[in-house]
């Protein structure tokens, strides 16, 4: 079987353990994530996971490519500290204020540049943005099929590949041509944990940076003036209730409670 | 440019020739923006046998249905779906199309955007209409912490997914009449380098958390198996569903793809909430935060659940449970 070309997107995301730390400027109403740790996107690693799998038993080569500033670095250290072979980061300061459509632009470009590919392989969604739609533009970019919410992938012929994609109450399986998209969930494996002299390694790799003059990108579909959608307004969301305590002997917070929740119209009609 | 185009749009899903809830849900939201705006409200199908939805899609509120109807579409499958929306946006030019946010429909929407060069929000909770007339999704942030208003000011049509299950379906006006436009469909089945070898679905019988009017939730304070049935029981006697934290799921008390509520898990937005040994970290917070009201039972009266409550019960859930239970019952009866 003939060994294939496998690239793997990955992002750079805020950490969703210091998302408590983000807070709204409140004259620009930009977000502001300073001292907030980034990371790789996690089903990103599933991601990556499968196409080692994959190249393990077919050969071949795995690419990661990602958008982002030179910070994106370190995501892509961790990739190396996996196993990929290479690594590249599309980093532009023109690139900033992307959105889905944008972003996917600038990533299907990126791709092309590595060569043919006969899969491309993501995560789903992302901690962060968690849209699920960039899978499915790069793929449209790149005029390939795609399949999202992929939790198994099978080989059957040498250009083809089985994915059994979670629907609803069950799922479906397809079959499809290479080249392909195959956007996974974290159902698809447990990514590998990068061994210490990985890490050493990945040190050593030296990822490759391409501009936007390097990719000759289409300027009007690139950054902000690229994205047709943007976000006038944000706001914070607050949780806080009033917390109303009730308290008493168990039966008497019952029936307290009871009254309440009937003065509401929130209970259900007997 | 953007005066050209007209119609607000939802995409009515089916499977097996059954309309999903979304179809009708969106219908009852896309109604307001279509009512701003002055534009008729037209519902899509595609499928294979599907005409026959056009009589309920009518009942729901839709002006117009459009009908692609080909045993080519009999199955979903994104390559044969995308390019007929695609070709029916460039012919009738629709100003607003917004499709329920199903596996499916998340692994459409984004193409279509795409095809045809347009802005598409993900995950939208409401939609509104802004001063110029265009559309404003909004959409929870970072797990919701953060809510953004998403618009789309240039490219049409504007796109939005909202998840199923979130809005009400409107009520059903029989006899209602829509105009029927079909669509010819020119996919062709060797032309496509994708293939549907086996769906595979099972009705689940219990309602889906997203769906249910009562929810009960417990977490790791729970604290074991057996207890875990009290808040089974407290749901059951409310006819609500059961949900839980994610130690509760850890614990395997309860089944995490079905029933983690919160960042990573799912958003529900029943008339009532009942958390039950929940400490309320933000992650589950942001997945509740649409209940109508909020019971919270919890030993530790500095949990910050009971400031995110409507109702803060300092108790142990073991002598509150079973209380609360018997006074639900006697509702009943």
């Amino acid at each position: 079987m003939k060994p294939l070309n496998i690239v793997v997107c990955v992002k750079p995301v805020p950490d969703s353990r210091y998302w408590d730390r983000l807070s709204l400027d409140p004259k620009t109403k930009l977000l502001r994530r300073e001292g907030i740790p980034i990371i790789m996107n996690p089903l990103d690693k599933n991601a990556i996971e499968e196409a080692l799998k994959i190249k393990e038993e077919r050969g071949g080569k795995v690419t990661v490519i990602s958008m982002g500033p030179d910070s994106t670095f370190d995501v892509l250290a961790w990739a190396y500290a996996m196993g990929v072979d290479d690594a590249v980061l599309l980093s532009d300061r023109a690139f900033a204020g992307a959105d889905t459509l944008a972003t996917a632009y600038v990533i299907a470009t990126g791709i092309k540049k590595t060569g043919d590919v006969d899969m491309v392989i993501l995560g789903n969604e992302s901690l962060d943005g968690s849209t699920a739609q960039v899978g499915p533009q790069v793929a449209e970019f790149l005029g390939i099929p795609h399949l999202t919410n992929v939790e198994e992938i099978k080989f059957v012929h040498d250009d083809t590949v089985h994915a059994r994609c979670k629907i609803e109450g069950g799922h479906m399986v397809v079959e499809a041509k290479f080249p392909v998209t195959l956007a996974v969930n974290s159902e698809i494996n447990d990514p590998r944990i990068p061994p210490v002299h990985g890490a050493l390694w990945a040190t050593e790799k030296q990822s490759t940076k391409y501009t936007a003059k390097d990719m000759d990108v289409d300027e009007e579909k690139i950054g902000l003036a690229g994205s047709p959608s943007y976000v006038p307004e944000v706001s914070n969301i607050d949780t806080q209730r009033k917390g109303e305590v009730i308290s008493g002997d168990p039966a008497d917070i019952a029936r307290q409670l009871v009254e309440k929740l009937k003065a509401d119209g929130v209970l259900p009609e007997a | 440019m953007t005066d050209t185009y007209s119609g607000i749009w939802v995409y009515a899903e089916q499977r097996n020739g059954k309309l999903l809830d979304s179809g009708p849900e969106l219908l009852g939201e896309a109604r307001k923006i279509a009512d701003k705006r002055g534009q008729e409200l037209a519902a899509v199908v595609l499928g294979s046998k599907v005409a026959g939805l056009a009589e309920e899609l009518a009942a729901y509120g839709a002006d117009k249905v459009y009908i692609a109807d080909s045993p080519v579409l009999e199955n979903y499958l994104c390559e044969a779906y995308a390019p007929v929306l695609e070709g029916m946006i460039k012919q009738y030019k629709p100003e607003v199309f917004v499709i329920g946010g199903s596996t499916i429909g998340m692994d459409l929407a984004p193409r279509v955007a795409a095809k045809v060069n347009t802005g598409l929000a993900a995950h939208a909770v409401g939609l509104d209409v802004d001063d110029n007339g265009c559309m404003k999704a909004f959409v929870p942030s970072f797990g919701g912490s953060i809510m953004a208003s998403i618009t789309c000011a240039v490219h049409r049509p504007q796109m939005a997914t909202i998840p199923p299950g979130f809005l009400k379906k409107p009520e059903k006006q029989e006899g209602r009449k829509a105009e029927i436009v079909n669509v010819e469909v020119k996919i062709l089945e060797q032309d496509l380098r994708t293939r549907v070898l086996e769906v595979k679905t099972e009705e689940s019988k219990v309602k889906p958390l997203e769906s249910a009017e009562v929810v009960v939730a417990g977490g790791y304070g729970i604290g074991s198996k057996e207890n875990w049935k009290m808040v089974e029981d407290l749901a059951a006697s409310l006819g609500g569903s059961v949900g839980a934290t994610r130690p509760a799921c850890d614990e395997g008390w309860a089944v995490q793809d079905e029933q983690m509520i919160g960042q990573s898990g799912k958003t529900v937005h029943p008339n009532l909430y009942i958390g039950v040994g929940i400490s309320g970290v933000i992650h589950h917070l942001i997945g509740i935060q649409d209940s109508k009201k909020i019971v919270a039972i919890n030993r530790d009266k500095d949990a910050p659940i009971m400031k995110a409550a409507d109702y803060a019960i300092v108790a142990d859930y073991r002598e509150v449970v079973p209380a609360l239970i018997e006074e639900f019952k006697k509702l009943k009866a």
